[in-house]
């Protein structure tokens, strides 16, 4: 795969984000107040934004390759992301617009006006950012190994470098139009592909996705590992090439027999047309009939596992840092509903596209079930189903696509967590305690991409939003509709929540996987979270903040009242 | 021209013993009685948020559960995910396509109902 029109896309859009977030800063010095210009953006651009920053590395690639390894259970995650803006509308777009907060400490201190809430929130929306980070640089890695081969580590810097220099100069903060335009690149990135890739699956004769067989190559195909790779082989197969495969130098005709093997770093292995893939051990056996069916993953609990994500996913996106900063872009509450709508709608189209890159992928890039990089089906299948320069230009428009996808929330939750670190944790005013805290917040999960082991992307960000919708959730949806919660209870309820599912999130990383109650441990954090903040704080009620009436106007009285209570915001 | 001859007309300030009779109400909007939490105000509030509340929670019950029963039908009825429609698997229509204007359809319509009851409390407010 010739790769220098994807280096030549992937670098484009780094420096287009540079360029726009340098005009951004000019314009932002012109522009005497942020936020009071922020006010004048209508509801359209501002869901565009929102659209751009949300959609992920997870919803670019990862998803996708879920999908091709797992199949239709993974769907759940794209759902889930979806549904989280339902229940955002339904329960918090208003009032948490109305709260005038910017980031969610603000708004545990203008709901409960302690600062020990605010402290933990902090350390939560911390921590969650941080889970979140790490996929995007790790996706970023990916993107560039698959293009150009380069070591991991290389695109993880280089999306770190960019973010950083934009946060520090202060352009992408002002932004909104660059989040906005991203949106709209990256629906494009992935579903003009799609076309060209529906019409080449019909030309080759649309061969049917879902037969009773193993995946097979359907052409003479070269494996390159670079990683020591376990496999596990359920139909022997004959492969040419070399490398080391069972700690054996083999070169020329060798024959794979059934069962687990190991292959070394740096093996080319050559597997004839028509032979069947023999399968990371981490992925499940599935003929391609058992795959589309829902259910059939061949995991522990399958029914836990879903019920968890869907826990996750659909009470987990009102926590997220960086999701709330674009709520304050809103003039007021009602604009805030009015924007999430329109979200739901951009969201629902973009994810129409993944499912279909994941389903050709079992036909066309079967060897990724072979290495286990499924995350890059994505990234190779325009390539590898469309020939010639065509098939190229589309390749680099996907992977121009998903380096935006990168870059974009890592922006956004940036901004966030280095305005909650300068705030809240280091206690440092003004641009030079900011831009101190930029640095802090990308280094700690840069360092982190060393240590974690070959987790999905997807997987990873589902172990955020687990945290988000254990702590962060219940102190936003208590908050806002029940009087009765107390700053104990809060605190407990967040902890309570927050922790276990934190703890399970990182061994899950350390580990690269594991026990299913870990690795997705929403469905019993959730309801801990939920329980204990409203028991504790019926039971200590005394604790309610003074002054909670007040506060209750603020965030659900309409604006055209014209209530005193409203001024300040 | 003052004539000295009618010294006894002056004008004098009466004042009526009736002072607890019935006179017009003072114009006390209930905005104020929002604006400085008494009873009343409170009371006003407590109907708003509860309308809002039960509306939220309505639409989150019924749109995102019966999405999340789902798995539950696939699992109890197997027979359903061999399905197909339009040539796709049912599940993979259900979840890849068709939830997605149903959820687009629930926000607007919460959307509609959220900024009716909005509507109706700032008339029941300003009327009073």
């Amino acid at each position: 795969m010739s790769s220098t029109y994807g280096i030549i896309a992937v670098l484009a859009v780094a420096f287009g984000t540079m360029l726009v977030g340098a005009y951004g800063l000019r314009v932002s010095r012109t522009t005497s107040d942020f936020f009071v210009a922020s006010r004048t953006v209508s509801p359209w651009w501002n869901a565009s934004a929102i659209g751009g920053e949300y959609l992920s590395a997870a919803s670019f690639v990862g998803i996708a390759g879920l999908i091709f390894a797992h199949g239709p259970d993974m769907l759940w995650f794209p759902v889930g992301y979806t549904a989280g803006y339902l229940v955002l509308l339904a329960l918090v777009a208003a009032p948490l617009r109305r709260s005038g907060a910017y980031t969610l400490p603000d708004f545990a201190e203008a709901r409960f006006g302690s600062p020990v809430v605010r402290a933990v929130a902090s350390v939560l929306a911390l921590g969650i950012g941080w889970l979140y980070l790490l996929p995007q640089l790790q996706g970023a890695g990916l993107t560039l190994h698959t293009l150009t081969g380069a070591p991991d580590w290389v695109g993880a810097l280089l999306v770190a470098v960019v973010v950083t220099a934009n946060v520090i100069s202060g352009g992408m903060r002002s932004v909104t139009f660059v989040q906005a335009f991203q949106y709209w690149l990256k629906l494009t990135a992935i579903a003009v592909p799609v076309v060209f890739l529906i019409m080449a699956w019909q030309a080759h004769g649309a061969r049917d996705l879902t037969g009773p067989e193993l995946p097979v190559f359907h052409r003479e195909t070269t494996v390159t590992f670079d990683s020591d790779t376990s496999v596990h082989v359920d139909r022997p197969v004959v492969f040419r090439g070399s490398g080391v495969v069972d700690g054996d130098r083999v070169d020329g005709p060798v024959e794979l027999r059934e069962g687990d093997h190991t292959i070394a770093s740096g093996s080319r292995l050559v597997f004839p047309d028509g032979a069947t893939v023999p399968r990371v051990s981490s992925i499940p056996f599935n003929t391609n009939e058992t795959w589309a069916l829902p259910l059939r993953g061949g995991e522990s609990f399958p029914l836990y596992a879903v019920y968890s994500l869907i826990i996750a996913t659909f009470l987990g996106t009102m926590g997220l840092p960086h999701v709330i900063v674009r709520f304050y872009t809103n003039p007021n509450g009602r604009a805030a509903r009015r924007t999430t709508l329109i979200v739901l709608g951009l969201l629902g189209i973009f994810y129409l596209m993944p499912p279909i890159y994941g389903a050709l992928g079992r036909l066309y890039t079967p060897e990724l079930l072979m290495t286990g990089d499924t995350d890059a089906v994505v990234l190779v299948l325009p390539s590898r189903m469309v020939d010639g320069l065509g098939g190229q230009l589309l390749g680099a428009l996907v992977a121009g696509g998903a380096f935006a996808a990168f870059l974009s929330t890592s922006s956004g939750l940036m901004v966030s967590l280095a305005g909650v670190l300068s705030r809240d944790v280091l206690r440092l005013r003004g641009i030079r305690g900011f831009r101190v805290s930029t640095v802090l917040a990308v280094l700690v999960p840069l360092g982190m991409t060393w240590l974690v082991g070959k987790v999905p992307v997807a997987d990873m960000v589902g172990l955020a939003f687990a945290v988000a919708a254990s702590s962060l959730c219940p102190l936003l949806v208590l908050g806002i509709w029940s009087t009765r919660i107390t700053t104990v209870g809060a605190v407990a309820g967040m902890l309570a929540g927050g922790v276990p599912a934190l703890v399970a999130g990182l061994v899950t990383i350390s580990a690269g996987g594991g026990n299913v109650f870990l690795a997705r441990p929403a469905a019993w954090t959730v309801p801990l979270g939920f329980v204990v903040m409203y028991v504790v704080s019926l039971l200590t009620p005394r604790k309610v903040p003074p002054g909670v009436n007040h506060v209750m106007v603020r965030l659900h009285a309409p604006e055209n009242l014209g209530l005193r209570s409203q001024d300040r915001l | 021209m003052t004539s000295p001859q009618r010294p006894h007309t002056q004008r004098v300030v009466v004042t009526s013993p009736r002072t607890r009779a019935p006179r017009a109400p003072r114009p006390y909007p209930a905005t104020r009685e929002i604006d400085e939490q008494s009873e009343l105000g409170a009371v006003y509030m407590r109907s708003l948020i509860r309308a809002q509340r039960r509306l939220g929670l309505l639409l989150c019950a019924v749109v995102c559960g019966s999405v999340a029963g789902l798995p539950l039908v696939f699992t109890l009825v197997p027979a359903v995910t061999a399905q197909r429609l339009f040539g796709l698997p049912l599940p993979w229509l259900l979840l890849g396509g068709l939830v997605f204007p149903v959820f687009v359809l629930a926000g607007w319509f919460y959307v509609r109902q959220a900024e009716r009851g909005e509507r109706e409390f700032a008339e029941l407010v300003e009327r009073s």
